[in-house]
């Protein structure tokens, strides 16, 4: 399976690398890591890129190609996805607030809506 | 008068504890939660915390918000640990929870964030609103002012009670509703 994996450096984007790696090491996808500009991020897109490839390497048997998308980040994500052929898009599945209540990113939310490739969410 | 402005004028809500009987003839008492620790209990006498997880355990899962409460048994331990350290108002009838407000404070914020959960064989009898009047009430008391919360916006009931006490939307571009409102007391 072609997965892409959408990443702007909040955290549930981070956890979303950590186990679309690990999963990735067990079945042998094949992974495109997207860097996007998250502007509700902490990180920005250099820091959030140096932070992936560290991590792509520490599963030195994932080949994944680490790739930048400019713009708006959900709509960038849908349009490279549809237009490279992937299987799935995969994101983080939303923060939660003190509450305990799950809050949805605006870029999962744009790419549910909007794209023709199944999307997962990683809780 | 509360409605829909930003603000919620607590004067006329009344302090837990206190009774009312509701649409279907039950009475329901309206108490702040007391963590048990180290009490003494009658055989008889459940302890709060039981009983909300009690309660918990029969919550209709077609009834949760956004996640919460969590169905599995670990993560719903997890759950009540996190917003019993919050100021929590419990609902009672027969001497089982019937009804819970939770208020957790979001200190990057400085706000608390309210979620209000009634069992379903007591919903529309008015102890949701009961519930929430007696906890701003309270948490007005404690110093807390301003307050806030998502609802999914498939709930038109809940979103009519919090128009209705005062709370203003402040985001719905998202799947959930966003409201928040500041606690008064006019004198």
């Amino acid at each position: 399976m072609k997965k892409l994996l959408g990443i702007g450096g909040s955290d549930d984007s981070l956890k979303a690398l950590e186990h679309t790696l690990s999963r990735a090491a067990e079945t042998g996808d094949e992974l495109v890591v997207a860097v996007v500009e998250n502007p509700d991020s902490a990180h920005d897109a250099d820091e959030v890129a140096e932070h992936v490839r560290q991590k792509v390497e520490e599963h030195g048997e994932v080949d994944a190609e680490v790739v930048r998308l400019e713009g708006h980040p959900g709509s960038a994500l849908v349009e490279y996805a549809e237009s490279e052929g992937f299987d799935e898009i995969v994101l983080g599945g939303g923060e939660t607030s003190a509450m305990g209540k799950i809050q949805m990113g605006h870029i999962a939310e744009f790419v549910l809506l909007n794209s023709h490739v199944n999307v997962k969410l990683v809780r | 008068m509360n409605g829909e402005n930003g603000i919620t004028d607590v004067s006329g809500f009344p302090e837990p504890p206190f009774e009312f009987e509701t649409k279907e003839g039950r009475t329901v008492e309206v108490r702040v939660y007391k963590d048990e620790e180290g009490e003494e209990k009658e055989d008889d006498e459940k302890g709060d915390r039981a009983a909300l997880r009690q309660m918990y355990d029969e919550f209709d899962s077609a009834d949760r918000a956004q996640g919460i409460p969590p169905v599995r048994e670990d993560a719903l331990e997890r759950w009540l640990d996190t917003v019993l350290e919050g100021i929590n108002v419990v609902a009672w009838c027969d001497g089982d929870a019937v009804g819970h407000a939770t208020l957790v404070e979001d200190e990057r914020l400085d706000a608390h964030e309210l979620a209000i959960f009634v069992l379903q064989s007591y919903q529309g009898e008015g102890v949701g609103s009961r519930l929430m009047y007696g906890t701003l009430a309270h948490a007005y008391e404690l110093g807390v002012r301003d307050v806030w919360l998502t609802v999914e916006r498939w709930n038109h009931a809940a979103i009519r009670l919090y128009r209705k006490t005062g709370f203003a939307v402040t985001m719905q571009e998202s799947f959930e509703i966003e409201m928040a409102t500041r606690l008064v007391k006019q004198t």
